[in-house]
């Protein structure tokens, strides 16, 4: 089987996902072609050599639908052999986009692909893509399909998460965030965004609240509460499938979730002829990746259960994992991951995460690739393992080594 | 036309009227919808005929379709869909779309269609309504309601209910009369949009006609092209969060247990993405599909049919011919008297209220005062109907006043030496022919009957608390007790609208012994360290309205100990202990903890909010489980233990009849609904899986779950319990006396498909074949 190996990783800054925030006036179509542009230029690529461009966007429809990725590789005006997919795995989606474009790399193919994924959120908003999981009662009734809030302050209640477990490790967060920032640590990836002039229009995440403490998150009322507790009541089809809980505790809000924003990433992936072809140097190998479905109510437990797949994919342990990045989507999905595999917190999310810089959905997986590909080169560290809760009970995961 | 008339007026308009000879009601039966589709071919070929107002000739408009015809109709289909799965399905879809098809054929009539809605319509009646292009109500009909009873035994409104009733109030204000069986008033239909106008009987069909007349376009929003779905269809920003929502409220109060509620909300959900007429298939689709359930046909059967006649009386010795009630005599003004007071003054009987001094007495008519005022400021009831009630009651002393009652409910302490003597004090004043009967809920209705000097008319009468709410009467046969006397307590429960089930004199009866097996499955598994919300939700989830420790508080925790102690002090050495000694001993005597009553108990009281006591945890003898079982492992050993207990209880003769065992089971102490009650849960598990099952636990948990060799025998034979005890009801003779149309109705519900048109002796010897 082929090598793939990571040769670059770039993002742009994340966005407020609002009506004020910098990228509210930028479509997805142009994160995505400028990125694209940056990719090429940076990188010297010739595009006719890049078989594929897959995207990952959880809300295909308006400016992000009609396989937004096919539409980008056009404006980008990239070679157009080059083809385009946009794929969907919830939150995981760019994550996933890397995986299949390394499959495709690894069966011998494709010779290069780029993977990644872009989410507009404060222009498509969330259920925008409407779909049968929450409101078809074949499966939300049939199913105990309850939204992701309530999963969270599930996991937060069965494993005894309080509210000031998950505040403090968002103030961690916040700390982190804020520390890679001044350290330049993301200075390699981040490439600014510009707007219709070619003006830089953001360069900075800036979802990002450093001053944050455990005062001022106290202040902050539950998100999930109502809906849990009163209208709709979906609290009660989380008890039924987990009777042992008496009630849930409501933990999560708007300061230990993760944050709403608009982003693009991208990953560049190929084979070692292919890379050598380009004049280009390896920063890292895909080791293994793999992808699980776990139980869809608390839905957020895949991370654990993909990253032991993807360990024995790749004949290794959790100790042989030198670095952890799972998506802050909620302070209790991490803090479950962390208990469950038995890793540390001073190895897991060193640089921060979607807490404080928040989480472009489809575009996710992609960034937080390249923030290991980043740390991994800064530290001299080997090995990371790079994985996501997604929606409807599942995970997924990648396994990088520094080259 | 035998069920309706059609008279065209000189405007062209046809009233038809719906009034079928010999029914007091008007329902939807097969021949009923062979004259729609006839009537409906008239008025949209007639050219003089510009359009039709729909009535009824009866007080009621139409009570809906023919359940009993149509469990028997559909039975015959079972046994073909049995041999062939595609063919059988088909026809059964065809026999279920018709009423569907003969209401959508004159919704498209292209003329307009009103009804004139003079009195109660439910179910199909109501949904012939919705066909209608305009609907007028009668404002002075007090028994007018509009509503779907389906989903109470398991089906869904399926002559179009699920379509059109969304499509006129959107998914939110749909949600209470499909899912929750609400019933609603003219003027409240109006104020949600489900009818044009209310106004008076006189005037309704003239208003009707004038509708037609002045609409002669008339044509359904949903056949219009603009059409938009009211609150939003589930891809639209509004509609969405209410089509996502629906589906956890509905699983909060269901748990999930009745199939109905789902099939509903599909049916509603997947209707409104496509035209009416593909979504009136879906919804038949939903509909035949819970036909098809289990649960759905035993719900039927218990919670329709079987109603109807225990609540009739079947129960009554075939001796015995029905009489009237018309006054009692109630001794014992306490909580359980006042409401058999109330229940009975409700229900026009007179009352003597007797208590051992006039202030005791006087308080026990409060309750009907307190419940009859909260009726009337809610308009439910009018001053004078209040007022007249309460005449009913005559709070007092003096026993000689009982001289000319029909009945008396004894109602004192469970103290047998007060017992006794209240018996002679009463026999001493009553006639011979005066049934004496006592509420009591622990002693032996024999041991009772010894104070008395006439023991045949001496028997158990056991109303359930509170007596206004609870269904269930046991009518509890002492040794002596004649069938004359079971036959005046089932007049007397029958004229209060109870439902009365007959049983022998065993202590705890039918209802209290099983639902003791409930409660105290519930300290087992607090002993054996499962969690109590666990236990508690598992109940819930098994389909029980409340949880074990919950009931327990209900009930309070002193009353079993006092129970516990007076069966220790009863057995002395042959006394067994059982897990829920300890737990309730120390709850009682170390932590005062008594249940609601005094705020305290396995929950702690908050007002109206309450929550597990968190020490509860101490009980487990071996600390809490590591590995919590399953809650289809907890709501296991909650059906089971209940439903062995009942199949003990029909095994030694205690409870004749599985209709009344399950009737019992339902409306005692709240057993499962979805299930048609505890032995039809034996049933519906099938013996052999029953008895596997029950096995298993008992090896596991305890002898609580040992089986009668009676279900062995049968697990053995391949029989149910129904096939073994409900026996052939019916005899030639009993047939040849009753009213043909109620010879049809009993064929009907046996499966067999016979007509009024029949001769009724055909049906007869087809009745006693198939028995």
């Amino acid at each position: 089987m082929t090598t793939a190996y990571i040769y670059d990783a770039i993002r742009t800054p994340r966005g407020k996902g609002k009506k004020n925030g910098s990228l509210h006036e930028i479509t997805a179509l142009s994160l995505a072609t400028q990125q694209l542009e940056a990719l090429r230029e940076r990188n010297n690529l010739d595009t006719s050599k890049v078989d594929d461009v897959i995207l990952g966007c959880v809300h295909q429809v308006k400016g992000q639908g009609a396989d937004i990725a096919r539409s980008a590789v056009l404006t980008a005006n990239w070679d157009e052999t080059c083809a385009g997919l946009s794929i969907n795995r919830f939150c995981a989606s760019a994550l996933e986009a890397v995986n299949i474009a390394a499959a495709k790399v690894m069966s011998g193919m494709s010779d290069m692909v780029v993977g990644g994924g872009v989410e507009c959120m404060s222009r498509i908003p969330m259920g925008s893509d409407g779909g049968a999981m929450g409101v078809d009662p074949s499966i939300a009734f049939d199913h105990y399909i309850v939204p992701q809030g309530i999963s969270a302050d599930l996991i937060a209640t069965k494993w005894g998460y309080t509210r000031d477990d998950c505040d403090a490790y968002a103030v961690e967060s916040q700390k982190r965030t804020a520390r890679s920032w001044d350290e330049g640590r993301f200075k390699k990836s981040i490439v600014p965004v510009k707007d219709q002039m070619g003006v830089n229009i953001l360069s900075k995440d800036e979802h990002m609240r450093p001053n944050t403490d455990m005062q001022s998150l106290g202040s902050l009322n539950p998100s999930f509460a109502a809906m849990g507790t009163m209208m709709p009541g979906f609290d009660f089809t989380a008890i039924q499938k987990y009777p042992e809980l008496e009630s849930i505790n409501h933990v999560h809000h708007a300061g230990n979730s993760s944050g709403i924003v608009d982003g693009c990433s991208l990953v560049l992936v190929g084979s070692e002829e292919a890379g050598k072809a380009q004049g280009l140097k390896p920063r890292a190998r895909i080791r293994a990746f793999a992808e699980i479905g776990t139980e869809p109510t608390i839905m957020l437990t895949g991370p654990e259960a993909v990253a032991r797949k993807t360990l024995k994919k790749a004949g290794m342990v959790v100790s042989d994992i030198d670095l952890w990045e799972i998506n802050e989507a909620f302070a209790s999905v991490v803090l479950r991951a962390m208990e469950g595999l038995g890793v540390d917190h001073s190895i897991m999310n060193v640089n921060g995460g979607a807490i404080a810089m928040g989480h472009p959905l489809g575009a996710t997986g992609a960034m937080i690739i390249g923030t290991m590909v980043d740390e991994l080169e800064r530290s001299g560290k080997k090995t990371a393992l790079i994985t996501l809760c997604v929606g409807g009970g599942m995970g997924s995961a990648i396994i990088i080594e520094r080259v | 036309m035998k069920h309706f008339t059609l008279k065209t007026d000189k405007d062209g308009i046809a009233l038809i009227t719906f009034d079928s000879p010999k029914r007091s009601m008007n329902v939807l039966s097969q021949d009923v919808i062979d004259e729609i589709i006839a009537w409906t071919k008239t008025i949209t070929e007639d050219e003089k005929i510009k359009g039709a107002v729909i009535t009824s000739g009866k007080d009621a408009f139409c009570a809906g379709a023919n359940l009993e015809e149509l469990g028997g109709k559909f039975e015959s289909i079972f046994s073909e869909i049995a041999q062939d799965e595609q063919k059988g399905k088909a026809k059964l879809f065809a026999m279920a779309f018709r009423l569907n098809a003969a209401f959508r054929a004159f919704e498209l009539c292209g003329k307009p269609v009103a009804a004139a809605i003079n009195g109660l319509a439910l179910g199909g009646g109501f949904e012939l309504t919705l066909a209608c292009h305009a609907r007028f109500a009668a404002s002075d009909n007090p028994k007018l309601r509009l509503g779907f009873p389906e989903v109470m035994v398991g089906l869904l409104p399926g002559a179009g209910g699920t379509q059109r009733v969304p499509r006129m109030i959107g998914l939110m204000n749909a949600a209470p009369l499909l899912l929750q069986a609400k019933k609603i008033k003219a003027k409240e239909a109006l104020s949600m949009g489900l009818v044009n106008a209310v106004v008076p009987q006189a005037e309704l069909i003239d208003a009707a006609k004038t509708w037609v007349l002045e609409n002669p376009k008339a044509k359904q929003p949903w056949d219009q092209d603009r059409f938009r779905f009211p609150g939003g269809d589930p891809w639209t920003p509004k509609g969405f969060p209410m089509f996502a929502g629906a589906p956890a409220m509905v699983r909060k109060e269901s748990y999930g247990n009745y199939p109905a509620m789902p099939n509903i909300l599909k049916a509603i959900y997947e209707g409104s993405q496509v035209p009416m007429d593909a979504a009136l298939r879906i919804e038949t689709r939903y509909f035949c599909q819970l036909l098809l359930s289990p649960k759905t046909r035993n719900m039927i059967r218990s919670l329709f049919i079987s109603k109807q006649a225990i609540d009739k009386g079947a129960a009554r010795p075939a001796s015995q011919k029905p009489g009237k009630i018309k006054k009692i005599g109630v001794i014992g003004a306490g909580f359980m008297g006042a409401g058999v007071t109330y229940v009975s003054a409700m229900a026009g009987i007179d009352v003597v209220l007797i208590d051992r001094d006039m202030e005791g007495a006087e308080k026990g008519k409060t309750l009907t005062e307190t419940e009859q005022a909260k009726r009337v400021k809610r308009g439910k009831q009018t001053q004078e109907k209040m007022d007249e009630i309460l005449a009913r009651i005559t709070p007092t002393t003096d026993y000689s006043l009982l001289f000319d009652v029909d009945l008396i409910i004894e109602a004192v302490f469970e103290n047998s030496e007060l017992k006794a003597k209240i018996t002679k004090m009463g026999e001493e004043v009553i006639s011979k022919n005066t049934v004496f009967g006592s509420n009591t809920s622990t002693i032996p209705i024999t041991d009772l009957a010894k104070a008395s000097s006439r023991p045949e008319n001496f028997i158990g009468i056991h109303f359930f608390s509170p007596v206004h709410k609870m269904m269930l009467v046991e009518i509890i046969k002492g040794e002596k007790t004649s069938d004359y006397a079971i036959s005046r307590a089932l007049d007397f429960v029958t004229r209060i609208r109870k439902t009365p089930i007959v049983v022998e004199d065993t202590r705890g009866f039918y209802a209290n012994r099983c639902v003791m097996r409930y409660i105290g499955e519930g300290y087992n598994m607090l002993s054996e360290g499962v969690k109590p919300a666990l236990i508690e939700q598992g109940a819930r989830m098994a389909g029980m309205p409340v949880g074990p420790l919950s009931l327990q508080d209900e009930v309070a925790l002193d009353l079993g100990y006092k129970i516990l102690q007076q069966t220790k002090k009863d057995l002395g050495k042959q006394y067994t202990p059982h897990k829920m000694d300890p737990i309730l001993t120390a709850m009682v005597e170390k932590y005062d903890r008594l249940g609601r009553k005094n705020g305290k108990g396995f929950y702690d009281y908050n007002g109206r909010e309450k929550s597990l006591w968190p020490e509860l945890g101490q009980f487990a003898v071996n600390g809490l489980l590591k590995n919590q079982p399953s809650a289809d492992e907890v709501r296991d050993r909650i059906l089971y233990a209940q439903a062995i207990e009942a199949a003990r209880t029909m095994a030694e003769g205690i409870i004749h009849n599985p209709r009344e065992a399950d009737l019992g089971s339902i409306f005692g102490w709240g057993f499962a609904p979805y299930t048609g009650g505890a032995i039809s849960f034996i049933d519906m598990t099938g013996l052999a899986k029953f008895v596997k099952r029950a096995d298993a636990l008992r090896d596991t948990y305890g002898d609580q779950f040992e089986v009668p060799s009676l279900l062995r025998d049968l697990a053995k034979s391949g029989k149910t319990m129904y096939g073994k005890f409900n026996k052939p009801k019916y005899t030639k003779g009993q047939l040849e006396k009753m009213l043909e149309a109620d010879v049809v109705k009993i064929a009907n519900a046996m499966g067999i498909d016979a007509k009024l048109s029949d001769l009724k002796a055909d049906t007869v010897a087809k009745i006693l074949a198939k028995q």
